[in-house]
């Protein structure tokens, strides 16, 4: 698939994006003085989320329809380190993402052989693999998911059943994941990562092993998911089935697409803009999913480069 | 209803800690917060319904008079928890909630009573199931009105047996609630001397009980259990007729089954079905005047089940607790509530025990032929009374840490 | 006389059980087929379109009186009628891009269908009975068989066998599959490609109508019953191979024995099991059973 905001070697290009980053930095300080802050935490695991997403679709040209299992991978195997085990929050956390990368290593070994629709089917049916797995095995509880997961202490000090303090720590998760993604993009890694999903037999002909990069990307996808997956548990102090159903797959795809395909910042607006209206619109039950559909076609049909990808070619600078 | 999100953080701590320091209405107002499926499997059996209820209760207990101010919010959890526990934890963090009411799905309910105790506020589950909020999971600040899986399986499993169905094939939704009712009955059939000649476990949600029902018939059970509920329910009976299973021979014990899933059954499929329930609106002459004033108001005209029953009933009993107590602060008023007995039109006079569990008695009630109904929802009838001190599970054998151990 | 511990004559219930699920697979999936292989749009929107004929004749029979074996007719030409609405107006402006996107497309039209069919009509299940000439049921001696079931086998049988002649021994069927090989050649000779491109998705989305209206009087009729039978679709049609009618067809029955022989033996993973059989077929024959690489 095709995205836009190819960045080119010239310095200052990268200005706006720094720019972008300082805006949402000094945001993230401010907003949790004005808004709900749990609501802001779950904003940023989203958006993590979307990020880790987007790397595989926007810039390895990747369409995964089952992103979902790397989330609720990440999410229980962290809640059950958390309350059975008794682990540290940190380590919890590390435990799920590192439950996400083993979980993308042997998926990425099945899906990376295929292409374009069977891709998708691929990775769909792994992770309906996963979600019957979730629902049967006795560790993940089923329908009550793995419930009352500790907040814990951080760090052996910090109390996180403070909200500033989990905000605080869910901040740093999310400023982290992004930096990294945001790194491998412009890494050497990730410019070859855009010449497999520009033209893979040349790319192969210049001597690079596509489908080893391939594979690595979506070991990173799915660890970083994995970890948005394993934060959004602590906060929640809940893992749940809804984490790995096929329908919070389709949702990243829609964050995404909507914020802007192959963009840094747009998973981040898609997923703050779609959290937002699932929240204020609620209380209207199914409208949520119409509106959501709505978007869907919306984007598809005329607004392809999403939120972000416009506002881009509109400044005429990667975003 | 809205939920507000924004509030500034200060405000909002500030507001918690009056709240649980004084001794006073929190901010002059009791907020109670309806939290049920309103549009999904359930939204008939409790979904805008009881809203309707916990209104008529406010309206009977007459807060107006008293001068207490007394506001509803509700809201849809989907049956999904991490959507309840974000319901509860934003109602009770930033919309000044003080009791939540209702929650069915089990899954949901067990989210909600942890966040409940953790902020210290109260929640009447008239909705759920689990025997596990009286037990395990049981918390100072959590009553769990209406009926459990304890008092289905022994109501309905030991009212079979001694009536002849000895032989159980039990046929289990493939989730925790579907394996704790398959449990607790089995082990009722058990003790009661009868013999469980098989068990299967359909994948949940189901839509398709052809195989399974198969699988009944071939053992020859004379009784097949149903464990399972809502829309699982409605198909393994619709289901059942079509092959024929009642026709030769064997009966269906549905083990969680209300009034609204027999409406939408039809009396020609479901007839003959037993099962529990702590609530029939034609048993009296008082239920029948709640139920006259409720289809009033309710969607479609509907008539109340026991959930709708337990929402009226336990919202008029807290917030008589509320005005003995002199506060809304969720572990004193719950506190009361247990020290109160209770006395209701729909329920009768019972008490509230040390876990959380509110005692009432129990009907073993059959559905009616087409011939026998007089009337749109004259669907049961009364087959006997189960009194109340035998109705619910003894309160030491269900591990809760509440109750001291002899 | 048993075998693994199930008596034989259980075991053939079972299997003409699996069958008769087998025919709902088999119906939906060939729809798929024949909208992938023909045009190669990924269509998601099939669980919804499924789900509308199911509701159509519900509604039919409600507010018009229009019975069952008349909704057999008028439901698919009418949902088949809005199928090609949608290609016309929206499907036919990406046939330019990637695959993707289609799927993108559909799978957001299905979210707007299912939600709006939910705001109406809320989750829970509505009745639709069983036709009065088709019910009762015939005792084989191992199992007693409804017969609206054993019409449901035979109905779908035969629409599956029209469709395959038409599309692989005829002369229409010729033309389309030439037009999707290379549709400017097939255009030069004087046909109407893009007519009948929205010719062809109507006619799979009426099949996907077809068996709504099949399902409603023994499933329920709820705004959820495509979301979660269409993976399993998908799946059937990639084992099959994604172009093949005559794979989707063959795997679509195939995949209801299996799975009803699962729930015999190990009931907990018949819904998974088709996706194992998926994640297999696809690692050793990458194009599906009977598809060819393209």
């Amino acid at each position: 698939m095709s995205a836009n905001g190819t960045a080119n070697a010239a310095g200052n290009n990268l200005i706006a994006q720094r720019v972008a980053f300082i805006v949402m930095v000094v945001f993230l300080l401010l907003a949790p003085l004005v808004v709900y802050p749990v609501f802001l935490m779950k904003v940023m695991c989203f958006a993590l989320f979307a990020c880790a997403f987007n790397l595989l679709i926007g810039f390895g040209g990747l369409l995964s329809f089952g992103h979902a299992m790397f989330l609720g991978s990440g999410g229980y195997a962290a809640a059950h380190a958390a309350k059975v085990w008794g682990l540290p929050t940190e380590l919890a956390i590390l435990f799920g993402t590192g439950v996400a990368l083993v979980l993308g290593y042997f998926v990425g070994l099945l899906a990376i052989k295929r292409q374009g629709i069977y891709f998708a089917m691929i990775t769909l049916a792994l992770a309906q693999m996963v979600y019957f797995f979730a629902l049967q095995a006795p560790f993940t509880g089923g329908e009550d998911g793995i419930q009352g997961v500790p907040r814990g202490l951080l760090l052996g000090f910090i109390d996180l059943n403070q909200p500033l303090a989990m905000y605080g720590l869910v901040m740093a998760i999310f400023l982290v994941g992004f930096v990294f993604i945001w790194r491998v993009v412009h890494s050497p890694f990730g410019q070859v990562l855009k010449a497999i999903r520009e033209n893979e037999s040349r790319a192969i002909s210049l001597g690079y092993d596509a489908d080893r990069f391939k594979h690595i990307a979506f070991i990173i996808s799915g660890g970083v998911a994995g970890l948005a997956g394993a934060t959004k548990a602590i906060v929640f102090q809940l893992a749940s089935l809804t984490d790995v159903h096929w329908s919070m797959s389709g949702e990243v795809v829609l964050m995404t697409l909507l914020g802007g395909l192959g963009t840094i910042f747009g998973p981040v607006i898609g997923a703050a803009i779609i959290i937002t209206m699932q929240n204020y619109l609620a209380q209207l039950g199914a409208w949520v999913t119409v509106v959501q559909g709505v978007i869907f076609v919306i984007c598809v049909l005329a607004f392809r480069r999403g939120v972000i990808g416009e506002l881009a070619r509109w400044l005429k600078k990667p975003l | 209803m809205k939920l507000k999100l924004s509030s500034t953080l200060v405000a909002a701590t500030l507001a918690c800690g009056a709240g649980a320091a004084q001794a006073q209405i929190s901010d002059a107002v009791i907020k109670i917060g309806v939290l049920n499926d309103m549009s999904g499997l359930y939204a008939d059996l409790t979904g805008p319904g009881s809203v309707v209820a916990a209104r008529m209760a406010i309206e009977d207990f007459g807060a107006a008079r008293k001068g207490m101010k007394v506001e509803i919010i509700s809201a849809d959890h989907q049956n999904k928890p991490d959507i309840g526990s974000t319901i509860a934890r934003t109602w009770y963090d930033t919309d000044k909630v003080d009791v939540i009411v209702d929650v069915p799905t089990s899954s949901v309910a067990l989210a909600v009573n942890q966040i409940t105790r953790d902020k210290g506020k109260a929640f009447l589950a008239s909705g759920p199931a689990t025997s596990d909020l009286t037990g395990k999971a049981c918390s100072p600040n959590t009553v769990h009105w209406t009926y459990d899986t304890w008092m289905l399986a022994n109501g309905t499993g030991s009212a079979i047996v001694k009536s002849g169905g000895d032989s159980w094939f039990f046929l289990t939704a493939d989730y925790a609630f579907g394996h704790a009712l398959e449990r607790d009955t089995e082990a009722v059939v058990l003790k009661n001397g009868g013999k469980v000649l098989g068990k299967v476990r359909t994948p949940f949600p189901g839509t398709d009980f052809s195989s399974f029902l198969l699988q009944a018939q071939a053992s020859k059970a004379k009784i097949i259990g149903l464990a399972n509920a809502g829309g699982d329910t409605i198909n393994s009976i619709k289901q059942a007729s079509e092959f024929g299973i009642v026709k030769a021979g064997q009966n269906l014990a549905g083990l969680l089954v209300f009034l609204t899933d027999v409406k939408a059954l039809g009396l020609p499929t479901a007839q003959g079905l037993i099962f529990t329930e702590t609530f029939y609106w034609d048993a009296n002459d008082a239920s029948r005047a709640f139920a006259k004033r409720f289809s009033e108001q309710a969607p479609r005209n509907n008539y109340p089940t026991m959930v709708h029953a337990g929402v009226y009933s336990s919202v008029l009993h807290y917030l008589k607790a509320v005005e003995a107590a002199g506060t809304d602060d969720g572990t004193k008023v719950i506190a009361k509530m247990k020290e109160l007995p209770t006395d209701d039109p729909l329920f009768g006079k019972g008490t509230i025990r040390a876990d959380g569990r509110k005692i009432h008695s129990a009907m073993l009630v059959e559905v009616k032929k087409p011939s026998e109904s007089k009337g749109p929802w004259d669907l049961h009838k009364i087959r006997a009374v189960i009194p109340a001190d035998q109705a619910f599970r003894p309160i030491d054998q269900g591990d809760c840490p509440l109750v001291a151990k002899k | 006389m048993e075998i693994f511990g199930v008596p034989t004559q259980a075991l053939f219930g079972q299997l003409l059980i699996g069958l008769i699920n087998g025919s709902f697979y088999a119906l939906l999936s060939l729809g798929l087929a024949v909208i992938f292989g023909l045009l190669n749009i990924i269509n998601f929107t099939h669980g919804a379109q499924y789900m509308m004929g199911a509701f159509v004749s519900f509604l039919l029979l409600n507010k018009l009186g229009i019975g069952y074996w008349w909704s057999l007719l008028v439901v698919p030409l009418l949902v088949g009628a809005t199928g090609m609405v949608i290609e016309r107006t929206m499907l036919s402006r990406l046939y330019k891009l990637d695959h993707l996107y289609g799927l993108l497309l559909t799978f957001g039209l299905a979210l707007i269908i299912q939600g709006l069919f939910r705001n109406e009509f809320g989750s829970s299940g509505q009745p639709y009975g069983i036709p009065p000439e088709l019910a009762g049921g015939q005792n084989l001696g191992f199992m007693f068989l409804p017969n609206y079931r054993a019409w449901v086998i035979v109905a779908s049988f035969f629409v599956c066998l029209a469709t395959w002649y038409v599309i692989e021994r005829t002369k229409l069927g010729a033309y389309l599959r030439a037009a999707t090989e290379n549709p400017q050649l097939v255009q030069a000779f004087g046909i109407n490609v893009p007519r009948m491109i929205t010719l062809t998705y109507g006619f799979g989305v009426g099949l996907a109508a077809l068996a709504g209206v099949m399902a409603a009087p023994i499933y329920q009729v709820s705004p959820q019953m495509g979301a979660d039978l269409i993976i399993v679709v998908f799946a059937v049609v990639v084992i099959g191979g994604m172009g093949s009618i005559l794979g989707a067809i063959l795997t679509g029955f195939g995949l209801g024995v299996m799975e009803g022989l699962t729930k015999v033996f190990y009931p907990e993973a018949s819904n998974t099991v088709i996706f194992i059989i998926m994640v297999i077929v696809l690692l050793l024959k990458p194009a599906g059973l009977f598809g060819t690489q393209k």
